[in-house]
């Protein structure tokens, strides 16, 4: 029934890492989520699916706070981070995006050197404290990006210069080099061609030994390929969540029915 | 026929030609015209008045220089009294041809008179005095005759003017009502109407260039003839002395023009530069829609207002604290530092309103980016807002340099007037621009050397401006490339 069998998914051992509750989101007068409510796991892959204009990105970028740079976003509701409100006052949004981070839809590599992209965040957090463990940051994080062996021959040639596959997973090493504890990925795939997509899928389900990744995406095989876990958005609302297998085979609501076998979308 | 008679007939026919157009091919019938009516109607009025009226363009701008030419030729020798010269003898025959034709237009003499008197048997200044035209002395025969020959060959002139101009115009109807059928593509015609006439529009751009440029050449050459280049770009004195045996270096100027362009920069660029960062990254919308346009005031002041300012504001402010009665640096309240500041002060917006627009196209997932690795907003802009739109500022600060370069007012106010060679930046000097407007408005024989320089200045600073901006041009060509 899917392209590829569904992975293990004895993910329930795991702890929750990111915790939801009641969460609305306002675009100036226009009411974006509407009570939502999930708990994310540790070291598993989630994937949000749902039509075009459903939350799924604007609920993805809560998590890191990335909606505080829009003026005229607006946040309620309680989002913790291994128990801790990060909407909070005393946390800082630049400390939480270092141990949230995010990949975006359109591979973005800084005008820079593909090694210059890659030392940013550690630079920035102060994670090296000389040049070699910097140098060492930089090709472990390459090697997780499954992009070491394309580059390391001319690590100082410019990110902007590599094709479009290859500046995706720049941007995954980029984000990993920072060490977070949760990746978040808007669409990663969907300016990449199939080969670029299988790379990338295959290093997204790699990273889940280490991290937590929630994963927008508009491909259900891409969902049912790489999630452990999806939950489906649907005009502004969490319509359903729990094991991937369990939604793309059974799904409770008749939405995300309608939705999986493309009836609505 | 008077010209603008002749252009109302053209446009006239052009109307009944684009009706014309029009009606043939609405009242058809058969199968659809490739295009819309209007199109058919304005192929035919464009074949009307396109080759008409350049005709008429290029008569006009031709007839008076072959016509000067002829008579000229016709003149002889002996016509050029002692003491004048063959151009004060061709004003006076275009003077009293003129004069003719308002003494027939009056209706003191018939056409055929004018033509027929000669200098021996009529008081031709006195026949002009009553015509309203002043001759200084009487008028010569040969000026006479030449003057008779001036008009009657501008009469032929303007006979076939009308002509040509009148059958290119019915032709071009003609022809344009000929093709008006169904299966022609006016549509397609029109457009490449359209192309000439923008392409017209940007080639006269282009050639008043040229001509500007040429005109700087033809007296720039004639300066060096009279006054050895290497003088010119060797000697460190500027002492004009319109008595002669003057001095001309370009150095003490050149170099007052780069120090008080160096010292408005470096107000300029930083400045400027930081007040777009802030509009662009940090003021909220309420903040810049007030902010923005009122930046853009200063942009609008005239350059004489800052050169008012510098005099009277600036100025003594700078001399109170550097002058005698402070540290003692300072002579007078016209300084490299006054002109610099203010020059400064005008290029802020030039800076920043450049800066602005390059800030906000760096795309906004490069700023996502770097938030999402956990960077904060100044880390953001200093590592990869700036670099990204680095090309661009630069081109920005190029720019800028070139109007501080070609500034003139602010100098002549602010600065001074004494071309001197000097490092302290409290010292009056002079700048290239501010004294190419003291060398020509001055009463100095225009062949001289002292005023002639002027056009070897203005060759100098416009290559050395048109360097900088194609430098500008190049740098921000080869880096956009990179990133897009």
């Amino acid at each position: 029934m899917y392209d590829a069998p569904l992975r293990k998914t004895d993910v329930e051992a795991n702890e929750i890492k990111i915790s939801a509750k009641d969460v609305q989101v306002y675009y100036g007068d226009n009411h974006a989520i509407k009570d939502v409510s999930v708990e994310l796991q540790d070291k598993t892959v989630t994937a949000f699916i749902g039509p075009s204009g459903c939350g799924k990105s604007t609920f993805l970028r809560c998590l890191n706070r990335m909606n505080d740079t829009i003026d005229i976003c607006r946040v309620e509701g309680l989002i913790s981070l291994d128990g801790e409100d990060i909407y909070d006052k005393r946390v800082d949004p630049v400390q939480l995006r270092a141990k949230v981070g995010m990949v975006f839809q359109k591979a973005n590599p800084f005008p820079k050197s593909i090694y210059d992209n890659v030392a940013y965040g550690p630079r920035i957090h102060g994670l090296a404290k000389n040049k070699a463990e910097l140098d060492e940051i930089v090709e472990k994080a390459l090697r997780r990006g499954a992009i070491w062996d394309e580059v390391k021959d001319r690590l100082h040639a410019p990110g902007t210069g590599l094709s479009g596959g290859q500046q995706q997973r720049l941007c995954i090493a980029r984000a990993v080099a920072t060490e977070p504890e949760v990746l978040l990925m808007d669409e990663p795939c969907s300016a990449l061609d199939p080969i670029a997509t299988a790379q990338v899928e295959e290093l997204i389900d790699e990273l889940r030994t280490k991290y937590s990744v929630v994963i927008v995406t508009h491909s259900m095989q891409q969902a049912a390929r790489v999630s452990q876990k999806t939950a489906f958005f649907h005009l502004g609302n969490l319509v359903e969540y729990g094991e991937t297998s369990q939604i793309f085979t059974n799904p409770v609501d008749s939405r995300t029915e309608s939705y999986i076998t493309g009836r609505i979308g | 026929m008077p010209v603008l008679w002749l252009f109302l007939i053209v446009l006239a026919l052009a109307a009944m030609g684009f009706i014309a157009g029009r009606m043939r091919v609405t009242t058809a019938g058969g199968v659809r015209p490739h295009s819309l009516p209007n199109y058919y109607g304005w192929n035919v009025a464009m074949k009307v008045m396109a080759p008409a009226l350049l005709a008429l363009v290029v008569w006009l701008l031709v007839q008076p220089i072959l016509v000067d030419r002829q008579v000229t030729a016709g003149l002889g020798e002996n016509a050029v009294p002692e003491g004048s010269t063959l151009g004060l003898v061709m004003s006076d025959v275009r003077r009293v041809a003129d004069g003719l034709d308002t003494a027939v237009g009056r209706g003191l003499i018939t056409s055929g008179d004018a033509d027929a008197m000669s200098a021996a048997d009529s008081n031709v200044r006195s026949l002009l005095g009553e015509a309203g035209v002043a001759l200084g002395s009487d008028v010569s025969p040969e000026v006479l005759e030449a003057a008779q020959r001036y008009r009657a060959m501008n009469a032929t002139g303007d006979f076939w003017r009308t002509a040509v101009v009148l059958v290119l115009a019915i032709a071009g109807l003609a022809w344009g009502i000929a093709q008006s059928h169904g299966s022609f593509r006016a549509r397609n015609s029109v457009e490449t109407g359209i192309r000439m006439i923008l392409l017209a529009a940007a080639s006269i751009a282009i050639l008043t260039t040229i001509g500007i440029v040429l005109s700087l050449v033809g007296n720039t050459w004639h300066f060096f003839q009279i006054y050895p280049a290497s003088k010119f770009f060797g000697s460190f004195t500027w002492s004009p002395s319109f008595g002669g045996g003057s001095e001309l270096g370009i150095w003490p100027l050149l170099w007052g023009t780069l120090y008080i362009s160096i010292i408005a920069l470096i107000v300029a660029v930083p400045i400027g530069l930081f007040a777009a960062v802030y509009l662009s990254e940090y003021a909220g919308p309420r903040m810049r829609a007030w902010a923005k346009p009122l930046l853009e005031v200063l942009a609008g002041i005239p350059t004489i207002v800052y050169g008012l300012f510098a005099l009277l504001t600036v100025g003594p402010i700078l001399l109170t604290v550097f002058g005698r009665d402070g540290l003692g640096w300072m002579q007078a309240g016209t300084a490299v530092m006054t002109a610099g500041l203010v020059m400064g002060i005008m290029l802020i917006p030039f800076v920043s309103s450049l800066s602005d627009d390059i800030i906000n196209a760096v795309p906004q997932s490069l700023r996502d980016g770097s938030y999402g690795l956990g960077a904060t907003q100044s880390e953001t802009i200093k590592q990869v807002i700036l670099p990204a739109a680095l090309p661009g500022i630069v081109g920005a600060v190029l720019l800028a340099a070139s109007r501080a370069i070609g500034e003139t007012m602010i100098v002549v106010f602010g600065a001074g007037a004494a071309a001197r060679l000097s490092l302290n930046p409290f010292d009056a000097m002079t700048t290239v621009t501010a004294k190419i407007v003291s060398q020509l408005t001055g009463d100095a024989d225009f062949a001289s050397p002292e005023a002639l320089v002027a056009f070897a200045l203005g060759m100098t600073l416009f290559i050395i401006t048109l360097g900088l901006n194609v430098f500008a041009l190049y740098i921000v060509r080869k880096y956009r490339e990179q990133y897009e």
